[in-house]
């Protein structure tokens, strides 16, 4: 039998959707750590962006650091976590935490990059303007700023999203649930319906995800960016 | 876990010599592929500079071999093609272009096209116009490109440790830390990792500013 009707025959088989291991459950393991861990990391990383790009104040952090951060791989971010974190919590230290964290780690720094570039690349004469026409500082940054610099920032979260979806796979080597799991289990198994149907799954998800965003990269720029209005 | 503390010395001092071996296992396997990928990408990036409606297409494909988690890619490929240093090197190279061919294109359109029109006005040919001009203006963004393909390529040979003893470099010690539930293999792993990548950042970085000591460092790169 070969690869391609291996695999539609795993996904069509209606056992794998149901139950404590099927597809919805483990598509919505899988989506709510994504979600989750976006939040945070956007909760850290969005205001810092923002407020760097607007004062300039440790912008050579950002800059100089920006490479670094993907140093840091997930596999020996949740290796290293595992240890501590089951001292907090036997269950979700070995289950969840580890994942989430990486997951957080991996989702902040192109958000915060991208709230930093965004900011900091709107015209400074208009900035100028607005500080003439007597817009306070945080006016300027919500009002001007961020509305200019809303499809950088939402290109940043989009490529922190992406990310996030393909590598959550990788907790399920330790623990976690997810789309990871039918790849791990796929492995072990033998079983190359189940590991592509995972890859189909995953790649789907982020696939999915990617054009949700582009979509709301478009809508979210101003007309008066996308050259609609003659001025 | 209990009792156990977090790094045992002895273990390390005992096994420097396998350390040593995993740390030159985990170099040969990013260096392999970041040069495979820099050569393969700077010939797709050359293409699309000079055929621009090509570009958007590989953006896409990039995009989409994005969306496919290099630990799914390290799995699927073994149970497809067997296991071989071809499983680890053929994604590995993949991701590295995702990172490389932005990057290389976006230094060929940072000249400046006055600079060039110079270029042409002081009688280069198109090959001296490439080699003198366009190539070192575009050295600091490739570089950026090059930094970011190897320091993340480093991180990614760890995961290829799933495929077993023979692979993974520094990952080995990560998943067999975790299995044996012993911190320090962990440690010794993640630590050791993450140091080499900042070693070669470092010294890619070095390396930059002595091919365009002119150039100043701004760019973030993508």
């Amino acid at each position: 039998m070969d690869l391609l009707t291996e695999t539609a025959q795993w996904l069509a088989d209606p056992a794998h959707w149901q139950g404590p291991n099927g597809i919805p459950a483990r598509l919505e393991e899988h989506i709510a750590l994504s979600v989750l861990s976006l939040v945070l990391a956007a909760l850290v990383a969005m205001p810092l962006g923002l407020w760097v790009g607007h004062t300039g104040r440790g912008s050579w952090l950002i800059v100089s650091s920006a490479n670094a951060w993907r140093a840091l791989p997930s596999l020996a971010v949740i290796g290293l976590l595992v240890p501590f974190t089951t001292l907090i919590d036997p269950n979700l230290g070995f289950i969840l935490y580890p994942t989430l964290v990486a997951m957080v780690v991996l989702a902040g720094p192109p958000i915060l990059v991208n709230a930093y570039e965004g900011v900091a690349g709107v015209d400074r004469d208009l900035v100028e303007a607005a500080r003439g026409m007597g817009m306070r500082e945080r006016q300027i940054l919500l009002n001007l700023e961020v509305p200019i610099a809303l499809p950088v920032l939402a290109t940043g979260i989009r490529s922190a999203a992406v990310q996030v979806i393909a590598t959550a796979t990788l907790g399920a080597v330790f623990g976690f649930g997810g789309l990871g799991r039918y790849i791990v289990l796929g492995d072990a198994n033998k079983d190359n319906g189940e590991l592509f149907g995972g890859v189909v799954l995953v790649a789907a998800l982020a696939l999915l995800t990617l054009g949700l965003f582009t979509l709301l990269e478009r809508r979210l720029t101003s007309p008066g960016l996308r050259g609609r209005i003659a001025l | 876990m209990s009792g156990e503390p977090l790094v045992r010395w002895d273990w390390v001092l005992d096994h420097l010599g396998p350390i040593v071996g995993r740390v030159e296992q985990h170099l040969y396997l990013a260096a392999l592929a970041v040069v495979i990928g820099f050569f393969i990408s700077f010939e797709l990036a050359a293409l699309s500079v000079r055929r621009r409606k090509l570009y958007p297409a590989v953006t896409i494909l990039a995009t989409a071999v994005y969306t496919v988690p290099s630990f799914a890619m390290f799995v699927a490929l073994v149970a497809t093609t067997g296991i071989s240093v071809l499983s680890v090197e053929v994604p590995l190279v993949l991701y590295t272009i995702i990172l490389f061919v932005p990057n290389i294109v976006a230094g060929f359109d940072s000249v400046p096209p006055d600079v060039l029109d110079a270029a042409d006005g002081m009688g280069y040919s198109a090959g001296q116009r490439w080699r003198r001009v366009e190539l070192p203006l575009a050295i600091p963004l490739i570089m950026a490109g090059v930094r970011l393909a190897t320091v993340s390529t480093i991180g990614l040979v760890t995961v290829s440790a799933i495929l077993g003893d023979g692979f993974g470099g520094l990952g080995y010690y990560i998943l067999d830390g975790y299995h044996r539930h012993f911190p320090t293999e962990i440690l010794v792993g993640g630590v050791l990792s993450i140091g080499l990548a900042a070693l070669a950042d470092l010294g890619l970085y070095l390396l930059q500013r002595r091919l365009t000591p002119w150039a100043a460092l701004r760019v973030v790169p993508r």
